[in-house]
């Protein structure tokens, strides 16, 4: 490794907290992505079950009747 | 099969969600291994660069936030144009998954590129080539963000999106060039802002492993905003509604994403 | 009929309907010298440094009334069902969106551009600059007028499309603002501002070739909604 020790890895002889915010925020960023993608995908899911339910519905509705 | 059946195989949703599904967790598993090797690789076991210091490191990942924006952005137009052509609506739901994330990225090109700027040059924001040419990509994007929203009818908002993506990448070259053209303009050949030129040769192979990481990401991302796509525009079909409800059934979940 | 008989049809109906609309084609030049006369109240009076961000700002300005008028290009074919009509008669689209956009340069930006050289003066942009202005912002506003048609022809069917509009073309404007404007600083330093106008005309015959092709698949779109 090029740093002496891991407190000047994080000093990074004073780019520190430049260096270190850009790389958080990739990870953020790509964080947030795949959140995103889970987050629709549970809303899509819900509104399948949603549509699965309602055919339910309306077929029980005929079984009754019938 | 001729050349056509197979086509028209891959525009089937449902052949796209079952394929996509098995190259999931290798796409996923391999772009994290190359980011966070590479972002490793890059913070510590390599040297600082003889003029910028330890800042340099940040290029491992604004240019593959970057890159990647760009080639979004281009396969986000391929597929508004496949979409227009052949009228395939998968093509449709891929441009409509690309752009968000295309936009994340642009951004975080951007906030990277800025931060990198103030240790370096000591000012937060350089009207440079490529950072304009960058921050003009992101109005690009945000335009079809905003396009897509304003539409009612989906089919009507994936048929003008796929319009303005397309006239946007016809564009994308020539704001480019005009815009390195300006700046040549208004800068002296002595004072070059992005001087990776200067930057070792043998220092940018971290740079390989993030870039290759991050184009899989994309496509991992892109391949998993696609999916809900078709979840949600396929909830009437029996093999959406069999793959949602039977992981019910089963009391487990197939996937975590 | 031929592709250019039916062009100029529509050309001279178009003019015709807007002569009898009246004043509504001058506002984007108000516009124009009211924003103008704005820079000089937000910035100072001092001749020096007006002169000095004339081209830029005259431009800039230029480009912001091309903008409000690109919204009306299509906006009363739209709303008087003319556009359906045109678009269901099996006539060539090609010519006729031309027609219409060239119609619209005639009545937006050509007078732009024959104002300028008023508002130059104002800005205290040294006479150098004069017909580099005016060639400049001509040849310019053509290319703005079809970039600008392509954005109307996108969000006519639209609500709100008035700052959609903006927001979907304006980083389309970017190249011709770069060489229009600098087609007026360099003329302003002395020096030969015929590279850039060529450049401009590359951008008006790419736009008058391509542009047109967009600007129908996007009629067709958002009258077909």
């Amino acid at each position: 490794m090029y740093f002496d020790s891991i407190g000047e890895l994080f000093a990074m002889d004073g780019h520190g907290p430049y260096v270190w915010f850009c790389y958080g925020i990739t990870a953020l960023v790509l964080c947030v992505i795949l959140f995103e993608a889970r987050r629709r995908r549970l809303g899509a899911e819900q509104r399948v079950r949603g549509v699965v339910r309602r055919k339910q519905a309306s077929a029980n509705k005929v079984k009754g009747k019938g | 099969m001729s050349i056509w059946t197979t086509f028209h195989k891959w525009g089937s949703p449902r052949w796209f969600y079952q394929f996509s599904g098995r190259l999931l967790p290798w796409l996923g598993g391999l772009s994290l291994l190359l980011l966070i090797g590479g972002a490793v690789w890059g913070l510590a076991l390599v040297p600082p660069d003889y003029k910028q210091g330890n800042s340099f490191r940040i290029i491992y990942v604004h240019v593959p936030a970057s890159a990647v924006a760009m080639g979004a952005y281009m396969t986000m137009a391929i597929a508004g144009a496949i979409h227009l052509i052949w009228r395939m609506k998968l093509a449709a739901m891929v441009m409509k998954a690309i752009a968000p994330i295309g936009a994340s990225l642009t951004f975080l090109a951007l906030l990277t590129g800025a931060v990198w700027g103030k240790p370096t040059w000591g000012t937060w924001w350089v009207w440079d080539a490529r950072i304009t040419s960058v921050l003009i990509l992101f109005f690009l994007y945000l335009g079809v963000i905003a396009l897509h929203q304003a539409f009612e009818n989906r089919e009507a908002a994936a048929k003008a999106c796929a319009v303005l993506v397309i006239v946007g990448a016809v564009n994308i070259p020539i704001i480019y060039w005009s815009v390195e053209w300006w700046y040549s303009l208004h800068q002296p050949a002595s004072i070059r802002f992005i001087g990776e030129s200067s930057i070792h040769p043998s220092m940018l192979r971290p740079l390989m492993a993030t870039m290759a990481g991050m184009y899989l990401f994309f496509a991992w991302a892109m391949l998993l905003f696609t999916r809900n796509e078709i979840l949600d525009r396929e909830r009437n079909t029996r093999w959406v509604q069999d793959i949602v409800c039977g992981d019910d059934k089963n009391a487990e979940s197939n996937s975590v994403l | 009929m031929t592709l250019f008989s039916l062009a100029l049809a529509v050309l001279r109906r178009d003019l015709l309907a807007a002569a009898r609309r009246g004043s509504e084609w001058s506002n984007p030049l108000v516009f124009f010298v009211m924003v103008c006369a704005l820079f000089p109240l937000g910035i100072g009076p001092e001749p020096q440094r007006l002169a000095e961000l004339a081209p830029g700002i005259l431009w800039v300005v230029a480009l912001l009334a091309s903008l409000l008028a690109s919204d009306t290009v299509f906006r009363s074919d739209y709303d008087d069902a003319t556009l359906e009509q045109m678009l269901l008669s099996h006539q060539a689209l090609y010519p006729q969106v031309i027609a219409k956009t060239l119609a619209h340069w005639l009545l937006s930006g050509l007078p732009l551009s024959l104002l300028s050289p008023l508002l130059g003066v104002l800005l205290h942009l040294p006479t150098a600059g004069m017909l580099a202005l005016m060639a400049s912002l001509a040849l310019g506003s053509a290319v703005l007028s079809f970039i600008g048609a392509i954005g109307a022809a996108l969000t006519v069917g639209l609500r709100k499309g008035g700052l959609l509009l903006s927001l979907i073309i304006l980083p389309l404007y970017i190249p011709v603002l770069i060489f229009g404007s600098s087609a007026v600083k360099t003329a302003v330093d002395g020096g030969p501002f015929l590279p850039q106008l060529a450049m401009l005309g590359v951008f008006f015959l790419v736009a008058l070739a391509l542009a047109p092709l967009a600007i129908a698949g996007a009629l067709r779109i958002s009258v077909d909604q």
